[in-house]
């Protein structure tokens, strides 16, 4: 199957609640995990609240699901690339952003992070490095 | 639709999946597994408190790819492996072992 990988890239640009979008573009992610395809996530705008930490959504009534973002590293998903500008405008830094991990299987298990800072810049070459982008 | 837990009704939908997680407990599972024709062994159990303490953690109940290799780590290669899992759960070890644990369907799971 090796020779039909294709880079699929999942860009999310919206904050998790109040519309349906981050929810559901973590699941297609949990879900297409499954086609081993070479898969990376996007965090541009408001899509950076989507890692943020400490996340307490009790009073508004839906689920908390952050802390599903910890499990991609379960589905092989270890590239979440998170545009530096959209932090900074937003007055965030990678210490507002939760702690994702994964192990990697070629060098013995060790934990490594699974998040990447990029430039604006970068990410749009990394957009255009990519067969598949899917936005939500 | 319920099952009736030491005469208390706890709700399930029309697969048999309970409403509220919160309303789960040993005695239901026993119930859940009579009902899934499976006869609970330590093994069973094993799978199903792994399965409670990933979404406790994670929010989510683990596709069963995820889950064997959760559990091989765990718990070794003679409990984590496919063949081993749906011998102890033969319908799908995601689907049923999920039900008796009370949590969700899992994602994606048809």
């Amino acid at each position: 199957m090796s020779e039909q990988v294709k880079k699929f890239l999942y860009v999310n640009r919206k904050a998790p609640y109040g519309t349906i979008y981050a929810l559901e573009s973590l699941e297609v992610v949990l879900i297409g995990a499954a086609f081993d395809q070479d898969v990376s996530l996007a965090f541009i705008d408001d899509g950076v609240f989507q890692l943020t930490k400490g996340q307490d959504t009790k009073e508004i009534g839906v689920k908390n699901f952050s802390p599903t973002y910890r499990a991609l590293g379960d589905y092989e998903v270890t590239k979440l690339y998170v545009e530096k500008e959209s932090l900074i405008e937003r007055g965030l830094s990678t210490d507002d952003l939760q702690e994702l991990t994964y192990e990697d299987e070629d060098d013995d298990w060790a934990e490594k992070p699974s998040i990447r800072i990029v430039s604006r810049k970068e990410m749009g070459e990394l957009m255009g490095n990519q067969d598949v982008v899917l936005s939500f | 639709m319920a099952y009736d837990v030491n005469g208390t009704a706890v709700e399930h939908d029309e697969e048999g999946y309970i409403t509220n997680l919160s309303d789960w407990s040993k005695e239901l599972a026993d119930i859940i597994s009579k009902a899934e024709e499976i006869e609970m062994t330590d093994e069973h159990w094993a799978v199903v408190n792994f399965l409670r303490e990933y979404y406790d953690e994670y929010q989510i109940a683990p596709a069963v790819r995820v889950l064997v290799k959760s559990i091989k780590k765990s718990l070794g290669p003679d409990i984590g492996n496919n063949k081993y899992m749906y011998e102890l759960f033969p319908y799908g070890p995601a689907k049923q072992a999920c039900k008796i644990a009370g949590l969700p369907k899992p994602t994606g799971c048809v």
